[in-house]
């Protein structure tokens, strides 16, 4: 069989094939119709050569072999060091070969491509500080996985992943209607507690415009109201655009590089339509590499920057916290051993490591913040990235991953855990929740709404009367 | 034989290497795409030039990077490996008579004894470098019959200098063979991945320039990767 009805090269692009995929439970027939797709071998090696420039090839031919990339990568450290999970190996086995064998490779082989793309590798770009060569395999496997999408091979729970993007322009089904409901509703439901709570939604020319995580309006609304509430407290005059919220992007796990740019643009064009001072995201690692880090590439923005200054959550934090805008009751702070998991996407991939520390030393009592070891740029993946969290098929290996975290955090002597990257958030609940080991982790909004002095005029009025 | 490895054969052996270097350069640079790379790198060249700086610094110097320091003593034998590698021949005075001879130029030379003692450098650390590929289940899965190829040329030249040098056997038969490899090791800095003796520069530089321009050069944040 050439296509099958759910496994095929098209990407997901009308909600009935949604619908239909995602009907298929835990993606089973799209795996028995994965085993008889057939490869485009000719249009594979065409993609190969008009998309693998002098990077990619160089750093194909380059290689030295000296394995000094092996101890780097977690995959590696979890599995009990076998070598196969070498980062050189890796892409060796998989790009290497088939740009090797000029794109002629099978079925069974892409299949073998595919698990070793998704679930042998998170794109933490870990590896690439430890070769001399400065070759990043994360870059390659993201482009592995650019072929592999292209070609039909992609876990099932990513290719409605990017089929959300392309219909929803989110990452769930969260339409338009659905989004400002749930605003609508966030703020009424805490305007009781904070009287004059608002979440304008497409508000022109403001200072800052907010964009979300989708997961945070589907499944986790009082993330969106707590950001609201701190906002309110630091006086921002601030909006969310109805249309171009969703600053997450399935399609870059998924390889969907189509998808990438068109979910980056809706944002962007929401940017335009309103014209805010800035644009601050919220504490998705992902979301950010996606939409500031990468997008603007996938944009065709040259200077590789988004339309407007587009700063993480952290920095629009810390920014606060520095100025007083947002101040600390001291007797709340954090008294207790805490740690904090820098995040491969804005840490690694965008040098975001100092500002991290810096609100730290606001939240947490001196002597109290316990550093993970390593940390900063040189710090592993939480193991749930690169849409590992998300993948059944793959959740064995996910497990194993989790593996480094867990030893690290064990190191640090900590129960709690501050996490602001939604997948390490993740990664780190279902830490606990396969190794049990009495840990709490924490976004940082919620730890700072419980810590931070509310002015006056900003409480309810009839407690003020009571007090 | 001789004369010709030692007349011609060198002006064509620094012909191919100079032409083959360069063409390996300019491939590469032109072959740079800002949108696939997703750097951009011309509106941003002042942090992209930065970071690529820092990047070739910090790894030119032992221990200087996070990297180096990972694996210290990987990383003795990799410089002297390499340093023996490179200076000995351009230092050696057998080589700038010569040089003296056709070319007129002359560079300082080293003394006999730091010239031996570097070509044993070189000889012991190709030795270590097959070793340590067999003997580490990391390196060993990454290695084929090529990569023992590729230390064998480099490291045959200063073998066969040393034997020629001490009159062990032969003399007349040592030279040309040491002559005969050092032409395929100079050859082989154009056809084979020897040629990572320029295109080292490249990839660094281009990495540099990655987190000088996007992963954080541009936040301020100075990251020696
Ligand atoms: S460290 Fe770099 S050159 Fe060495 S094997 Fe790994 S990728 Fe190749
Ligand atoms: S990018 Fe990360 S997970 Fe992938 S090979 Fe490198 S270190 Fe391992
Ligand atoms: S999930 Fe967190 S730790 Fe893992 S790759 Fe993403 S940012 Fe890094």
């Amino acid at each position: 069989m050439p296509e099958g009805i759910l496994c095929n090269k098209q990407p997901i692009v009308t909600d009935e094939q949604l619908k239909l995929t995602l009907g298929d439970k835990s993606g089973k027939q799209y795996y028995a119709e994965m085993e008889q797709l057939d490869v485009d071998t000719d249009k594979l090696w065409s993609t190969i050569q008009n998309t693998m420039k002098s990077r990619l090839k160089t750093w194909l031919n380059i290689c030295a072999k000296c394995g000094l990339c092996a101890d780097s990568c977690f995959l590696y450290e979890c599995n009990d060091r076998v070598p196969e999970q070498v980062p050189s190996y890796k892409i060796h086995a998989t790009l290497g070969e088939i740009v090797k064998r000029k794109g002629k490779v099978d079925n069974a082989f892409m299949r073998k491509c595919m698990d070793i793309a998704w679930s042998w590798c998170t794109c933490c770009n870990r590896c690439g500080q430890f070769c001399p060569h400065g070759i990043d395999m994360g870059v390659m496997f993201s482009y592995l996985r650019g072929l592999l999408f292209s070609q039909g091979f992609v876990p099932w729970e990513l290719k409605i992943g990017s089929g959300m993007h392309r219909v929803y322009k989110a990452q769930m089904d969260v339409t338009t209607e659905d989004w400002v409901d749930t605003c609508e509703w966030m703020a009424d439901e805490n305007s009781e507690e904070w009287p004059g709570l608002e979440i304008p939604i497409d508000k022109e020319d403001a200072d800052i415009m907010y964009t979300i995580n989708a997961r945070e309006a589907k499944h986790y609304p009082e993330d969106i109201a707590e950001a609201a509430i701190l906002f309110h407290v630091a006086g921002e005059n601030w909006t969310m655009p109805s249309e171009g919220w969703e600053q997450t992007s399935l399609t870059l796990f998924a390889g969907d590089w189509e998808g990438c740019k068109q979910q980056v643009l809706h944002v962007y064009d929401a940017i335009e339509r309103l014209r805010p001072k800035r644009v601050v995201g919220t504490e998705c690692g992902h979301a950010h590499r996606a939409t500031v880090i990468e997008g603007p590439y996938w944009a065709g923005r040259e200077d590789g920057q988004p339309p407007r200054p587009y700063i993480h959550y952290v920095e629009w934090l810390a920014e606060m916290l520095r100025t007083g805008r947002i101040k600390i009751d001291p007797a709340k702070r954090i008294k207790e051993p805490v740690t904090l998991q820098d995040s491969c996407n804005y840490v690694r991939n965008q040098g975001l490591k100092n500002i991290t520390r810096e609100i730290m030393s606001y939240i947490v009592e001196p002597g109290y913040f316990v550093e993970m070891a390593p940390n900063k740029e040189y710090n592993y993946c939480c193991g749930g990235g690169g849409g590992f969290n998300g993948i059944g098929k793959y959740r064995p290996q996910r497990n194993i991953a989790l593996l480094k975290k867990r030893e690290q955090i064990l190191a640090t002597g900590c129960k709690l855990v501050v996490a602001p990257c939604h997948n390490c958030w993740d990664a780190i609940r279902d830490l606990e929740e396969e190794y049990p080991m009495g840990l709490r982790w924490s976004f940082l909004k919620p730890l700072v709404i419980k810590m931070m002095i509310v002015p006056d005029h900003l409480k309810p009025q009839d407690e003020e009367g009571e007090e | 034989m001789y004369n010709f490895l030692t007349g011609p054969m060198v002006w064509i052996t620094f012909l191919v290497v100079v032409v083959g270097l360069t063409y390996h350069v300019v491939t590469y640079i032109r072959g740079l795409d800002w949108r696939l790379d997703r750097v951009g790198y011309r509106p941003n060249m002042q942090y992209g030039l930065k970071g690529a700086a820092r990047s070739i610094f910090f790894w030119l110097l032992p221990w200087g990077s996070h990297g180096w320091r990972a694996k210290p003593l990987f990383t003795l034998l990799f410089f002297s490996f390499h340093i023996g590698l490179l200076f000995t021949p351009i230092f050696l005075e057998a080589h700038n008579i010569m040089l003296k001879d056709s070319w007129g130029i002359r560079l300082p030379g080293i003394s006999t004894g730091l010239a031996d003692f570097l070509s044993w450098v070189v000889v012991i650390g190709g030795i270590f470098l097959i070793l340590r590929r067999i003997a580490y289940p990391e390196v060993r899965i990454l290695t084929s019959a090529y990569d023992y190829l590729l230390i064998v040329i480099a490291v045959s030249p200063f073998l066969t200098g040393l034997i020629a040098r001490y009159n062990v056997g032969n003399y007349d038969f040592w030279l040309l063979i040491h002559i005969f490899t050092g032409h395929v090791w100079l050859l082989s800095l154009v056809f084979t991945r020897l040629n990572h003796v320029v295109l080292f520069f490249l990839t660094r530089a281009q990495l540099g320039m990655d987190y000088g321009i996007k992963r954080g050069g541009m936040k301020g944040t100075q990251m020696t990767w």
